[in-house]
């Protein structure tokens, strides 16, 4: 256990430092938000109405443009060596790098949803439904992303391969995300129904991630 | 004659040389008898003459999701019980996979405009075959991506395993999403709605397009182990004219 949570907290610090690169994620997010009133014009009814997906669609790019930086790192200064050869379960360490990662790329992203839904003009309702969602859906991403972030590391082959293989898998997030936000937006839908299933698309992502991803990386380092 | 006998390539090389033949004279046939009668079924009293489109449409799009499950077969086979042929297998269903899916999308487009007035429609169905369209690209890049064959494989295979338990779920999402195709009416509870005139043809096509698969698949990996052979002897010559 407390393994584990020394992993955590170092990957963490070494994310939130400089060259650490975590804080990019957000500024991606903030960038394609100011984006998209150039490509749709600033009426703001439209803005209030496309605002969640807006937001959805942002967050889930700025988590992808942060995955190679998962195992990358890692892989280059030798350490992801020493995590596959420790004693801690490779499945365990994964599930533990992810969640810091999230916690490290992820979270900033939720925190930053009030003040790009100010800017979308949504209203209070709206905002705490978008972060809600955000906060049950963005984890999936990250633990669905980390198999495509391994797969990437043991071909030394990063980012636009990477995209590809990830994005078709993260559909699910994305419709479920999106209908729940519109659900408690508009209705007609009651919000639990489509926000239950996202919260069971993020945890059956925590068993087929790690696992994957520990897979993955068993067999293709040498 | 195990599965474990064909692990020799050339054992597994001179076996189906022997079939091949075989199977393609009855994929020929199969297919020739099932476009006959497809061709000689009736029209439909409401979507006329353009019903026919189904015979090739309904197969193609059963043997999208078949190669998948296939592969990851072969994935199982190159994870678990390593077996050498087993990557050769996967890496030589994935485009003709696609080409299956290409063809189910493509002649469904075709069927579509006549029936609901348009090529295409974000309808639950055509989006989850489309992104199932999506995997095999992202799959063939995989293999395209990497040059050492052994490595490639098994990220493959991991790729393929997750997305053999990703494709239920995007498919259920997706339905959730939007739906305007027509549910399931061959393989159904409670029978067939399909009329017995369409029902034969279709099922000789489906079976037909199914030894078509078997037949393009194994001369794939007959050709895939052969290149590699070339590739071996070409390494080898180089590294005898450096030395």
């Amino acid at each position: 256990m407390t393994a584990l949570a020394v992993l955590i907290r170092r990957d963490i610090r070494i994310a939130l430092r400089v060259g650490g690169g975590a804080l990019i994620g957000v500024l991606f997010f903030l960038t394609v938000t100011v984006l998209m009133p150039f490509a749709l014009g600033p009426d703001l009814a439209l803005l209030t109405r496309l605002g969640p997906s807006i937001l959805w669609l942002g967050a889930l790019l700025a988590s992808l443009l942060t995955l190679d930086r998962l195992f990358t790192s890692d892989h280059e200064d030798g350490s992801l060596d020493l995590i596959v050869m420790g004693r801690t379960p490779l499945e365990l360490a994964c599930a533990a790098k992810a969640l810091a990662h999230w916690l490290a790329a992820g979270l900033p992203l939720i925190i930053a949803t009030p003040v790009l839904g100010l800017m979308l003009n949504l209203d209070a309702t709206a905002t705490s439904a978008v972060a809600l969602t955000l906060l049950v859906g963005t984890p999936a991403l990250t633990f669905i992303g980390m198999i495509g972030a391994a797969l990437a590391v043991t071909l030394h082959r990063g980012g636009l391969l990477l995209a590809v293989l990830v994005l078709p898998l993260s559909i699910p997030v994305l419709i479920f995300g999106v209908a729940a936000s519109q659900a408690a937006i508009s209705g007609p839908l009651p919000f639990g129904t489509p926000f239950s299933i996202l919260c069971a698309i993020s945890l059956v992502s925590f068993v087929i991630g790690p696992f994957a991803a520990a897979a993955s990386l068993r067999h293709g380092l040498d | 004659m195990t599965l474990i006998d064909l692990a020799n390539p050339t054992k597994f090389l001179s076996l189906t040389g022997r079939i091949l033949p075989w199977l393609a004279g009855a994929t020929a046939i199969l297919l020739l008898i099932g476009l006959y009668q497809a061709a000689m079924a009736p029209d439909d009293y409401q979507q006329g003459a353009t019903v026919k489109i189904m015979f090739i449409h309904v197969p193609n799009a059963w043997l999208s999701m078949f190669v998948w499950g296939v592969m990851s077969l072969a994935a199982l086979g190159t994870l678990v019980w390593r077996h050498p042929l087993a990557d050769v297998a996967a890496k030589a269903a994935a485009p003709i996979g696609a080409a299956f899916t290409f063809l189910a999308l493509v002649t469904g487009s075709l069927w579509g405009r006549p029936m609901w007035g348009t090529y295409w429609q974000w309808d639950a169905r055509l989006t989850s075959v489309l992104i199932l369209f999506l995997m095999y690209l992202g799959l063939i890049a995989l293999w395209r991506a990497v040059d050492d064959p052994s490595r490639a494989a098994r990220a493959a295979a991991i790729l393929t395993l997750v997305g053999a338990l990703n494709l239920p779920i995007i498919k259920f999402s997706v339905d959730w999403w939007n739906t305007l195709h027509q549910p399931a009416s061959v393989l159904r509870m409670g029978g067939s709605t399909l009329d017995r005139a369409f029902l034969i043809p279709l099922l000789v096509m489906a079976v037909g397009f199914s030894l078509l698969f078997v037949t393009l698949h194994l001369a794939a990996m007959r050709n895939e182990i052969l290149r590699r052979r070339v590739r071996s002897l070409q390494i080898m010559q180089a590294s005898q004219q450096a030395a």
